[in-house]
């Protein structure tokens, strides 16, 4: 694929991102931010945040799986993946969190076990979207640096 | 740690979330060239600073026998297990050697007592989670006025100081040379925001 149809995946991508909600306006900061003598930035924070979330994740289905919830620990684990997704940009999983600690609140457990699948369906989606974006922008990178040698 | 000529401030990021260190390292970095030290937790970040827990009572922070870092500001996370970002900014206002060093607090809950309370203890800024660039321009005043207290108080420590040397008086020369500098790069606008042609590209 040529280097001009590469990126223009990699914008409709990014495009197709941004409407369906899945990135906000953050993710925008995160890109200003890449520059020359930070060129992976982006793809940096992209994994840290993968990492965490995932971490996270099974940490908390540990947790709501329990016959007796302890909804404190359970809220702090969802206050910080509601932290790492507003750093990220990652909207829906953000909206999401916020509505699980609502049910954490509530010491509402069956709220609780939806909760954490609404927000797991919206990670898996967006990590997926995210690992077509680092691909893509590894191919695009390889390009640029073959026309330089 | 290389001596970097154009990092003049030096910034201590604290934040127990990974991701949020590296992203207030770069934000800082991109907005000037300020040196930037993160840690993530408050502990370490007065172990750094020089304060030891039964030291409340020390000198001046540019005394040559501590061998801490000298910091000009402190950007701190609030919410930290341990000792949270409002426990570490009331240790440092009540440092004698530390009190002087700008804090400002981030935080991704909008509380307004908690707001309050971290300004009214002493906090210079408090910024909301996730930190913009735009946010930075607002430290500068900040390490300014924390650079020129800790000139005042070297001046002062130099003439009580039966031993004058001479790098006390071409220290302030240069300190008001780099803060000149340091105004000049924080109030122009500007930013690397230099990145390809369509503004949706990664690269």
């Amino acid at each position: 694929m040529s280097l001009m149809a590469l990126r223009e995946q990699l914008n409709m991508l990014l495009n197709s991102m941004y409407i369906e909600g899945l990135l906000d306006q953050q993710f925008q900061q995160l890109q200003m931010l890449q520059d020359a003598s930070s060129p992976g930035f982006v793809a940096e924070v992209i994994t840290l945040f993968c990492e965490d979330a995932e971490r996270i994740l099974t940490e908390l289905t540990k947790l709501v799986d329990q016959a007796v919830v302890d909804f404190q620990k359970v809220d702090a684990y969802v206050h910080q993946l509601k932290g790492s997704s507003s750093s990220v940009g990652a909207q829906n999983v953000k909206l999401a969190c916020i509505q699980f600690r609502q049910f954490c609140e509530e010491n509402n457990k069956v709220g609780c076990l939806n909760a954490l699948n609404v927000v797991k369906h919206h990670y898996y989606l967006l990590r997926n979207k995210f690992d077509t974006m680092l691909q893509l922008e590894q191919r695009i990178q390889a390009y640029d640096s073959k026309q330089q040698n | 740690m290389a001596v970097d000529a154009e990092a003049q401030f030096h910034v201590l990021a604290v934040d127990d979330s990974l991701m949020d260190r590296k992203l207030i390292e770069r934000l800082l970095k991109t907005s000037s060239s300020f040196q930037v030290t993160t840690v993530d937790s408050g502990s370490k970040a007065l172990e750094v600073l020089g304060l030891k827990e039964e030291d409340q009572t020390s000198t001046s922070a540019l005394s040559p026998q501590h061998n801490e870092i000298e910091v000009n500001l402190v950007i701190t996370d609030y919410c930290m297990p341990g000792m949270t970002g409002y426990d570490l900014l009331k240790k440092i206002k009540e440092s004698s050697s530390l009190k002087d060093i700008p804090v400002v607090i981030m935080s991704s809950e909008n509380v307004p007592s908690r707001i309050n309370r971290c300004l009214e203890g002493g906090a210079e800024e408090f910024f909301l989670k996730p930190v913009q660039l735009s946010d930075m321009r607002r430290l500068g005043p900040h390490i300014l006025k924390g650079k020129h207290k800790e000139q005042q108080q070297l001046h002062q420590e130099e003439n009580s100081n039966t031993n004058h040397t001479i790098m006390g008086s071409s220290n302030n020369n240069n300190m008001s040379n780099k803060r000149k500098v340091m105004d000049e790069e924080i109030l122009s606008d500007r930013t690397r925001l230099g990145f390809s042609s369509s503004s949706l590209n990664l690269i």
